[in-house]
């Protein structure tokens, strides 16, 4: 198991190269002169090399890679110019909230989704699963920014239970519980999707073992119906399922772009719409490759644990 | 041509997916014929009309947005475009993942290897984030949302369609086609194509709605369509901006694309099960926990044995088709007998075994008729609660393939554990004590050790000995070996017998055996049922049925089983199939393969009768005795 886990954490290594290699490559595919961009009206010849000196970009693109990818080691990723701020400062503040969205709805849709899952599968054709299937149809279908606008408009603007936009109240905000008061609504609009998918695959991962033999050998055993379900069936289930779960936590990492525009959430999500409009390169640059990066982790976890259930896989 | 009628055909049958086709007809047509219809000019501004409410009487239904443009005409038009950029998404992106993976497929080794590490690194990012990252760098516009869109999903189509490729070169007909001379380019066209292009429609019905999502996203945020065009997506952006005075204007636009999304995903769904056989196994059905009962009648109890079958039916009944798998079964066993039941595969000894405790798989099976007392206790009849006190307590179960009905996932030791404590109120400590005594009573060596192991590191033999030992958990007072060796080779085979017959007369276990094989019978049992097509033929002492077969179905299996030493004899076959157990014929149904049959044997049902004190025969012409 160590050993295993120790190889896979090699095998991240290029993963993790290539991907700073291709937002590199992206950036540097910038049709036009990030200097100019930066620069806008002030753009002399003079102040163009300046920029360009000062941001390495006179040099062969192998080595301007090189240099970037050592200084994002070091924990440099420059400076935005928008915001006049360190990028990482400004990412890592924002990540803290990104997390705090999307862990709150990868809690909820990998709950919800395994729940419905594993109850649609248990009583398959029945008029409990026929209503959550479509009810999982119809959250996979929904758009999450338009689903996030009828939350406003049903919940803060007609009901006045919840507040609207932000991570805390302006006046007198703070705390926990102002906190989680912010959290209940975008959360929830953000997992709406995931949990349909999840429960689709763990309708059918669970379909799939309740069929097998070891299902109607545990029966004969004398096992109550509950432990059939939720140990056997679904310790088996959890092989297909935990990759789906690593894949959702994209989603959810992803997804917040939308839900923080909606809601206004102070997370990275938004702060890359904003800096896409303010074409501030080094701040998109910081952002994606820190979101990418926390991605190869959680599908790293996830790889880890399939592993530690599934003694089978012996790599 | 065919083909493609019958899934036409079939997917007409799926009420679903004729919705969503129905409602994506609908939305395609009214989007086609937009310049044809009576709306208002969608880019029109009337600052005096601004944000009215939709109302069917006025001129504009579905009201106004900020610049008092016509939200009808507006969400037709954006209709239009929506439905432009996402299914063009979706073609390029099934066009170059399609290429990239048959190519990697096809050629494999490093040029397999490089696309493929490529595609990983692009499947490292969330889908949305790169989508943003290449809007970021191509600058905001509906095209660049497009390529954006369409490059994000490359990676999943190419991984597909490698698989699907690598799939299809591994099969015969390419290898043919590459020894007939044809060239690359031809195979891939001619060959390769046709047989991954399933799966390419597959990953669009999967990928076509979430492109149609993505894309309006991107205009949501305003980094797709600029004004003052309009798809849905950045008109539901723009109606945000006014969100509280004018909700419709954001609720209108969105659910459109929710309606256009679901209606995609429907016949989405639809397409998949048609062509995706993995996909489909999981649509079938599952086993209940219980075996469904519909009789009209419970039989009388007989007498005082310790299990007692009566005119057991069991039918798996399935789309209109009625299969007697079992056809009115009757079984006696005292305590301490073992009882062998015989018969060719689908003769319904298993499904007559299963049915006692309810654990025929329903749907489809469904016991039509008949009774199981356990010392007198009706089963088929007792609730759930009961039953499942009885199962593995007092009636324990030991299946055909070990590994495949051992979890793969827990460790033997606490499988067997899990068997006793959930009978026993013991703690979980004493329980391993006895899963491990358990495991050396069937003679696994080094019992505490294997008890840690996962069946996946056990042999099948092995296997079988610790479903034995389950079985064996609670002294039930039955145990039923359901084709127990048959999985197995031939020297565990017979180790496994010769366990079963000492564990059975130290502990005067009683015991059903499920075989088709005489040899093993021949040692374990006392008597024998013999089974045919559903229904049992003849039952009796093993060597009287050893010695005097009266039906002719059990002379031929006699036959049929090869003897040790006589090598030189010819094996007769049975000749024709037995019947299916939904075209069971009138009467005996060996009668088709009997050369002792007449017109008799095709009239009617047959009795059992005796012929001799512990032998009984259904059949009206028996061999030895006077017809």
């Amino acid at each position: 198991m160590r050993r295993y886990v120790l190889k896979r954490f090699l095998a991240v290594v290029p993963v993790l190269l290539g991907l700073t290699l291709i937002v590199f490559l992206i950036m540097a595919l910038i049709p036009g002169d990030p200097a100019t961009a930066i620069l806008g009206s002030y753009a002399t010849a003079e102040n163009v090399e300046k920029i360009n000196r000062s941001l390495g970009l006179d040099k062969p693109l192998a080595q301007q890679y090189l240099i970037w990818l050592s200084n994002i080691l070091q924990g440099d990723f420059g400076r935005s110019y928008s915001l006049n701020r360190p990028v990482l400062d400004e990412v890592l503040d924002r990540f803290s909230a990104t997390l705090i969205l999307s862990g709150a709805a990868f809690l909820l849709c990998s709950l919800w989704g395994v729940l419905i899952g594993i109850w649609t599968a248990a009583r398959q054709y029945g008029w409990t699963d026929r209503i959550l299937t479509v009810a999982a149809l119809t959250g996979i279908s929904v758009p999450s920014f338009w689903l996030g606008l009828l939350a406003i408009l049903a919940f803060s603007v007609h009901l006045r239970w919840l507040p609207a936009s932000g991570m805390f109240a302006v006046y007198g905000g703070g705390g926990m519980v102002d906190l989680l008061k912010h959290l209940i609504l975008p959360a929830t609009t953000l997992s709406v999707v995931a949990t349909g998918v999840i429960a689709r695959l763990t309708r059918s991962a669970m379909l799939e073992i309740l069929r097998q033999d070891f299902i109607c050998a545990a029966r004969a055993k004398g096992l109550p119906e509950h432990r059939v379900l939720y140990l056997h069936a679904f310790k088996a289930a959890l092989v297909t399922v935990i990759p789906v779960l690593g894949v959702q936590a994209g989603f959810v990492l992803g997804g917040a772009v939308y839900i923080e525009t909606v809601f206004q959430w102070p997370g990275v999500g938004l702060m890359l719409v904003q800096a896409i409009s303010k074409r501030d390169i080094l701040l998109i640059q910081g952002g994606v490759v820190i979101v990418a990066v926390c991605y190869v982790m959680i599908n790293l976890m996830a790889d880890i644990a399939q592993h530690w259930l599934d003694p089978r896989v012996k790599t | 041509m065919k083909r493609r009628q019958s899934v036409l055909a079939v997917l007409a049958r799926n009420r679903p997916a004729t919705l969503g086709a129905s409602l994506l007809l609908v939305i395609v047509t009214v989007s086609l014929l937009a310049p044809l219809l009576p709306l208002h000019d969608p880019n029109a501004t009337d600052l005096a009309n601004r944000l009215l409410r939709p109302s069917l009487l006025s001129g504009n239904p579905l009201g106004t947005d900020h610049l008092g443009r016509d939200l009808l005409a507006r969400l037709i038009w954006g209709i239009r475009l929506s439905l432009a950029v996402g299914i063009f998404a979706s073609i390029i992106a099934a066009v170059s993942g399609s290429a990239l993976g048959i190519f990697a497929g096809f050629f494999g080794g490093r040029v397999d290897n490089l696309l493929m590490r490529g595609v990983d690194m692009l499947m490292a990012f969330p889908y949305i984030l790169l989508a943003l990252t290449i809007v970021a760098v191509l600058g905001p516009g509906l095209l660049n949302a497009l390529y954006a869109v369409a490059i994000v999903n490359i990676p999943f189509f190419a991984r597909n369609i490698r698989g699907a490729t690598v799939a299809v070169i591994r099969r015969e007909f390419v290898d043919a086609a590459r020894l007939s001379g044809m060239n690359n380019r031809r195979i891939i066209t001619v060959e390769i194509l046709p047989n991954v292009a399933p799966v390419i429609v597959v990953a669009m019905s999967t990928t076509i709605g979430w492109m149609i999502l993505e894309t309006a996203g991107l205009s949501f945020l305003g980094l797709g369509s600029q004004p003052p065009q309009a798809d849905l997506g950045s008109m539901l952006g723009e109606g945000r901006k006014l969100l509280i005075t004018a909700p419709h204007a954001s609720i209108v636009p969105g659910a459109m694309i929710f309606i256009i999304v679901i209606a995609v995903n429907l016949l989405g769904d639809g397409i998949r099960d048609i062509l995706d056989p993995r996909l489909r196994a999981g649509t079938l059905s599952r086993p209940a926990p219980l075996t469904h009962v519909r009789r009209e009648s419970i039989p009388e109890p007989q007498s005082g044995y310790l299990l007692e079958v009566q005119n057991l039916h069991t039918h798996f009944i399935a789309s209109g088709r009625v299969d007697k798998a079992v056809n009115g079964v009757d079984i006696e066993i005292n305590a301490g007998q073992c009882l062998g039941i015989i018969g060719e595969s689908g003769s319904g000894k298993s499904v007559t075994a299963l049915s006692l405790l309810g654990l025929a798989p329903s749907p489809p099976a469904v016991i039509t008729a008949g009774g199981v007392r356990l010392e007198g206790e009706e089963l088929l009849s007792a609730n759930f609660s009961r039953l499942r006190s009885i199962r593995g307590k007092k009636i324990a179960y030991v299946f055909q393939n070990p590994l495949a009905t051992l979890h793969p996932l827990t460790t033997v030791g606490a499988q067997i554990s899990e068997a006793i404590r959930c009978h026993r109120p013991v703690s979980k400590h004493s329980a391993w004590a006895e899963a491990v005594n358990l495991l050396n009573q069937v003679q696994i060596p080094n019992a505490a050790a294997r008890a840690r192991n996962y069946p996946h590191e056990m042999s099948g033999g092995m296997c079988q000995r610790v479903s034995i030992a389950m079985a064996l958990a609670n002294s039930p007072q039955l145990i039923i070996a359901d084709e127990p060796t048959t999985a197995l080779d031939v020297t565990v085979q017979a180790q496994i017998i010769s366990l079963l017959s000492r564990l059975r007369h130290q502990q005067n276990m009683t015991l059903i055996f499920v075989t088709h094989d005489f040899g093993i019978l021949a040692q374990l049992c006392d008597r024998v049922a013999v089974m045919y097509a559903g229904r049992i033929v003849e039952n009796g002492s093993t060597e009287e049925i050893l010695a005097n077969p009266a039906h002719p179905y059990t002379a031929r299996l006699i036959e049929c089983a090869p003897r040790l030493g006589k090598g030189r004899r010819v094996l007769t076959s049975i000749s024709g199939l037995p019947p299916a157990g939904d075209q069971l014929p009138a009467g005996c149904a060996f009668a088709s393969c009997c050369d002792r049959s007449t017109e008799r044997c095709r009239r009617g049902d047959i009795k059992t009768r005796p012929v001799a004190a512990t032998h009984s025969v259904r059949c009206l012409y028996p061999l030895g005795c006077a017809p």
